[in-house]
């Protein structure tokens, strides 16, 4: 359907034209493609960053206190997405909780203000402005994260099970701190878990339409959206499937570079070169 | 980890950094839910303060007729859905398991390929795919759901496949030789040794494919019409109209089902481990 050409409000001709490939590569939606892309890039740097340690304190941890925290890490990946997203409106919305404890915070600094007199010197500012944490490209990344960072922190825990810890005392033992060793030694040998963890971080981000669309606002707008309009409001079925193609298109490349990555990862692990 | 006098550097478990760095993150993880599933018994139209514990919206949801009937949609796709793709995985996975045949391993690359691909693009294929080959529109109640069930079909029998196919790898073929050499017909190793091996991964990759399925909002977005609305589907609109504690009301009730199926999941998982 993606060569075919929109001839009326219902019709569609299949015609094999690629029109709608070069519509896609024009303007506007080369923009919104670009930056969906580099949307979900920051969330999966920021998932990675939160992920390892707290992967890392997982996995350390005693049996029992291994299957509680796996289990609340799971846990929330089985209630609906929506719900999640939903959830954290009402913390960050303007009226929603974090401002509204940001404003009693202030008030009562007024308060205490007032009670030596200092009121005057308005310290504070005139008045508590809310921080606008809603409809920005922010809030899509924290719902992003909020969302998707399980399915970074699982991968990278599975990997790290794995990974044999005389290797660590020996890297100490060798006179290497903790930050040498991190990324000269755990890094390495944890980097399956954790381009696993950015394939599945990444490609759903990047296909995401409900939270840009619940999150974000005028301006943040990600393909994901795009796509969704065209089959809901602007009724242009080719020009979306050429999109989601597309989509298709960027999450093929990234698994395919993930397969070449994988093989050249364990050719040289068979040398010992690592 | 072995109990030491001395506070050894591996010890990542005693590092206070990480510790206060997965605490933070629990909460962060944890708190929307939770003030989620506490407002949702706030008495008050706009939710944002606690003014006093009431019950009166999980009342209003139970009298709303359209709410009932989606729960009632959602539900019926997710039971029929189940047991058609349950049989279809098994078979897939039995043939996958048994025998070699021409371009199978494309076949198994084909088989990820609805997991692999982002849900929206899985959605809209599905919405072209019923609009290109007229896919009529039924007006009897449960035929008015049988796109979306075919939809979750197609997305949830791979996951049940790849789960049994798991179980499968494990299954001796000694077994099985044993069952012929005693006489048996293909309709009796099928029934007497493939089945009762593979029954707690077909319980798992069930349930897992009821929640999957009870949970999907985006291919059911695509393919619902407007006499098969499915509670996702009902809870998108009603968050985009604005924000009322029926909505939480109604997520805590779905929030509980869910947690419900994947607690008896846990549960019958770690039993049959136990067995084995």
């Amino acid at each position: 359907m993606s060569y075919g050409e929109k001839i009326d409000i219902i019709d569609i001709d299949y015609t094999w034209s690629l029109k709608n490939y070069i519509r896609a590569f024009d303007g506007v939606y080369i923009v919104t493609i670009f930056k969906s892309i580099m949307i979900s890039a920051i969330t999966t740097i920021v998932c990675l960053l939160i992920a390892i340690p707290v992967a890392f304190y997982i996995s350390f941890s005693s049996i029992r206190m291994k299957s509680i925290l796996l289990v609340s890490i799971m846990l929330p990946l089985w209630t609906n997405l929506l719900i999640r997203t939903y959830s954290l409106i009402a913390i960050i919305r303007t009226k929603g909780h974090i401002n509204s404890s940001l404003e009693y915070l202030w008030e009562s600094t007024n308060n205490l203000l007032n009670f030596f007199n200092l009121a005057n010197y308005e310290i504070m500012g005139e008045s508590f402005i809310p921080l606008n944490l809603m409809h920005n490209n922010y809030s899509i990344i924290l719902g992003l994260f909020y969302i998707y960072v399980p399915f970074m922190i699982i991968p990278i825990y599975l990997v790290l099970e794995k990974f044999d810890r005389n290797l660590l005392e020996a890297s100490y033992d060798l006179g290497a701190n903790h930050i040498k060793t991190f990324f000269k030694v755990i890094i390495p040998n944890i980097s399956p878990g954790i381009t696993s963890g950015i394939i599945l971080v990444f490609i759903p981000c990047l296909g995401s339409f409900i939270i840009p669309d619940l999150l974000g606002g005028a301006d943040s707008q990600m393909i994901g959206n795009i796509i969704e309009r065209q089959f809901k409001s602007a009724n242009d079925w080719p020009f979306g499937s050429a999109l989601s193609f597309i989509l298709i298109y960027i999450t093929l490349v990234i698994i395919s570079v993930r397969h070449v990555y994988s093989k050249l990862y364990s050719k040289l692990h068979l040398r010992g070169n690592l | 980890m072995k109990k030491s006098l001395f506070y050894s550097p591996i010890d990542y478990a005693r590092n206070k950094y990480l510790k206060y760095i997965t605490i933070i993150f629990l909460i962060t993880l944890y708190l929307p839910i939770l003030n989620l599933i506490i407002f949702s018994f706030n008495d008050s139209k706009r939710n944002i303060l606690w003014r006093g514990f009431t019950t009166k919206y999980y009342n209003k949801v139970f009298e709303n007729d359209v709410l009932f009937s989606a729960f009632l949609n959602s539900l019926t796709i997710a039971t029929i859905s189940t047991i058609i793709s349950t049989i279809l995985g098994l078979t897939t996975a039995i043939t996958l398991w048994k025998f070699n045949f021409y371009l199978k391993k494309y076949y198994d690359i084909a088989l990820l390929f609805p997991i692999i691909i982002p849900e929206i693009c899985m959605g809209i294929s599905m919405l072209v795919f019923f609009n290109f080959i007229h896919w009529p529109n039924f007006e009897i109640w449960p035929l008015t759901l049988s796109n979306i069930i075919i939809a979750h079909v197609s997305f949830t029998f791979p996951f049940i496949a790849i789960i049994i196919r798991s179980r499968l790898t494990i299954l001796n073929n000694d077994t099985l030789e044993a069952g012929l050499d005693l006489g048996a017909n293909n309709i009796q190793i099928i029934r007497l040794i493939i089945l009762p091996f593979v029954k707690p991964a077909i319980t798992a990759s069930f349930l897992l494919a009821f929640t999957l399925s009870l949970d999907d909002f985006v291919i059911t977005f695509f393919t619902s019409g407007p006499n098969s609305i499915t509670l996702p589907v009902k809870i998108y609109s009603m968050v985009r109209f604005g924000i009322t504690p029926e909505i939480n009301a109604v997520s805590t009730l779905l929030i509980l089902i869910l947690i419900f199926c994947t607690f008896f999941l846990i549960r019958y998982l770690s039993k049959n481990n136990k067995e084995v």
